[in-house]
């Protein structure tokens, strides 16, 4: 029997990663507190997969159980079919050799060269000498720093700290990688640069990479499934366009800038809510909102905009406020979506 | 006394001393050291938690460290005459030095392993790394550098006591201070062994300092 892509008659699920019902709870002095709760994800093989929230959302708790680095304390989560909440300690070391992690401190040995570092998970899981050496050469190249190889860690940038991190956690033959603030610590030219890498493996190696960001930006570029994480539970789940173009949570509203908080009860006195209008990297040739105010008269204030150029494509949201009357309302609304942008209207 | 009984007298005291110091402190290492790592990795945020092991083993060594060296010393007669065959002279010493150095070393070795980042521990761990294989190529040769400096700390400190020993059985500079210098009024005798001791621990804190700066890879 043939198998589908992905889908092999051992594991019949195209899921590698499975959070079912997953429940964590701290005990504090006087009761507990929730970190995670009622979490259920499903993350396909050979995707991106995005968490993002804010911080204290629970996403670092999350990701760390999935490595069993920090354990839940209900649910079920399954790798590859295998729950690891149910691994001995022999289990659990092969399993992290499959699903690696890179951090947002890099959390390289200070001591060691960068030849070493990468070295380090061979060595540990007994693979020969000889075979150890020609594939830090592989690794290196892949991450380009060829020529770092005698270097100490303390010598390289943020940016190449976070490539030997890489190389060091491709060196196990990773099916997973799992990304815990990876870019968080970099600027923003570098860390277009290391997403960029991030995708590269994704594509051309074909492991499955879980991404932990609080920043947008990170999941509209290389994500293709995204999960918004509020105050431990999940608020929205889909694929990154679907989310961004239809959000409907007040966490994702607000990750995405939709609604400022402190301007939420304003709305509210004035009736009308404010639209919301998506650019979501379809090609628009006029300047939508300049036509909206020529064509059709109408006063429209814009009340926030941001939208930028993605890998080419116009990616961004506007926020503009139109008369109260319904029907001109109607006819605005009916202009912009002629015009190919996503209107929806904005209710805090 | 002359400058010419003084120096052969000198000459032995350094080796006597020397005789007790090195040995003393790399037994203790071999105590310490497992010591050191058990009370780290028992904590209850380290790689090994068991918060009663490790409440026990501090209560221990705390137990341990705080005897004085020189009551210690005396305690332990009956035991050293027992394993080293006598309880006084330069080889005998050593045991009551080991023992009452140990604890101390434990301690001077876990706070070393405890400045080792605890991200790099938790990238070892999710990397597929054994208790074993993060205590030797994680947590010893990141603290290594620490590790020397506190080495410098532990010999000048058994130098020390090698000292205070010369008081009631031992051997080398301590002892020549004691009964030339104080007990028979020979100051210059007793001057000469203590700078003796002094350029020692010079010595040793130097060259600790050096190494540890030398092996240490965390400056550009």
């Amino acid at each position: 029997m043939r198998s589908v892509e992905g889908v092999t008659k051992e594991n019949p699920s195209p899921f590698l990663i499975e959070l079912q019902d997953v429940r964590k709870v701290y005990p504090v002095q006087g009761g507990e507190v929730v970190a995670l709760n009622d979490i259920n994800l499903k993350i396909r093989r050979g995707e991106i997969y995005g968490i993002i929230g804010l911080s204290g959302a629970g996403k670092s708790t999350l990701i760390r159980c999935i490595n069993r680095l920090d354990s839940p304390t209900e649910g079920r989560i399954l790798i590859d079919g295998q729950n690891v909440l149910e691994m001995n300690k022999r289990q659990l070391r092969s399993m992290r050799r499959k699903v690696s992690m890179i951090f947002q401190q890099f959390n390289l040995l200070m001591q060691q060269t960068v030849e070493k570092n990468i070295r380090y998970p061979m060595e540990i899981a007994g693979v020969p000498r000889a075979k150890i050496s020609a594939r830090v050469k592989e690794l290196l190249k892949i991450v380009g720093l060829e020529d770092k190889a005698k270097v100490y860690p303390i010598q390289l940038s943020g940016g190449q700290r976070q490539r030997v991190a890489i190389a060091r956690a491709l060196a196990s033959d990773p099916e997973v990688l799992l990304c815990d603030e990876a870019t968080s610590a970099l600027d923003p030219m570098t860390t277009q640069s290391i997403l960029k890498l991030l995708q590269e493996i994704n594509r051309e190696l074909g492991i499955t990479i879980v991404v932990i960001t609080h920043e947008m930006a990170v999941i509209r570029q290389i994500c293709t499934h995204v999960a918004i994480l509020d105050g431990g539970v999940i608020a929205e789940e889909g694929s990154v366009d679907e989310v961004f173009t239809h959000t409907k949570s007040a966490a994702g509203r607000r990750l995405f800038g939709i609604v400022a908080p402190e301007s939420e009860e304003v709305r509210l006195e004035s009736g009308t809510p404010p639209v919301r209008l998506v650019f979501d990297g379809e090609q628009i040739p006029e300047p939508v909102v300049a036509n909206l105010i020529l064509k059709l008269g109408l006063p429209v204030s814009i009340l926030s905009a941001n939208v930028r150029s993605l890998n080419g494509k116009q990616y961004g949201q506007m926020i503009i406020e139109l008369p109260e009357d319904p029907v001109i309302r109607k006819t605005a609304m009916d202009f912009l979506r002629q015009q190919g942008v996503a209107v929806e209207e904005v209710h805090p | 006394m002359t400058w010419d009984k003084i120096w052969p007298l000198l000459w032995q005291g350094t080796q006597d001393t020397l005789l007790m110091t090195i040995p003393s402190t790399l037994l203790a290492y071999v105590l310490g050291i497992p010591l050191g790592v058990l009370l780290v990795i028992t904590r209850k945020d380290h790689i090994l938690p068991h918060p009663t092991f490790n409440m026990t083993l501090g209560f221990v060594v705390n137990l341990l460290r705080s005897i004085p060296f020189i009551i210690l010393l005396v305690m332990l007669f009956p035991v050293t005459r027992a394993v080293m065959g006598s309880a006084i002279g330069t080889v005998p010493i050593i045991f009551p030095l080991t023992v009452s150095a140990f604890p101390y070393v434990a301690r001077m070795v876990e706070g070393s392993l405890l400045e080792v980042d605890g991200g790099v521990i938790e990238a070892a761990q999710s990397m597929g790394s054994s208790t074993f294989q993060i205590i030797r190529k994680v947590l010893l040769p990141e603290a290594m550098p620490s590790l020397v400096n506190g080495f410098a700390i532990c010999i000048t400190t058994i130098l020390a006591y090698t000292a205070m020993a010369g008081a009631a059985g031992g051997d080398g500079l301590g002892k020549y201070a004691i009964a030339y210098g104080l007990n028979r009024r020979e100051y210059t005798m007793m001057y000469a062994a203590s700078i003796c001791l002094v350029i020692l621990v010079v010595l040793f804190q130097f060259l600790g300092t050096k190494v540890s700066k030398m092996i240490d890879h965390r400056r550009r």
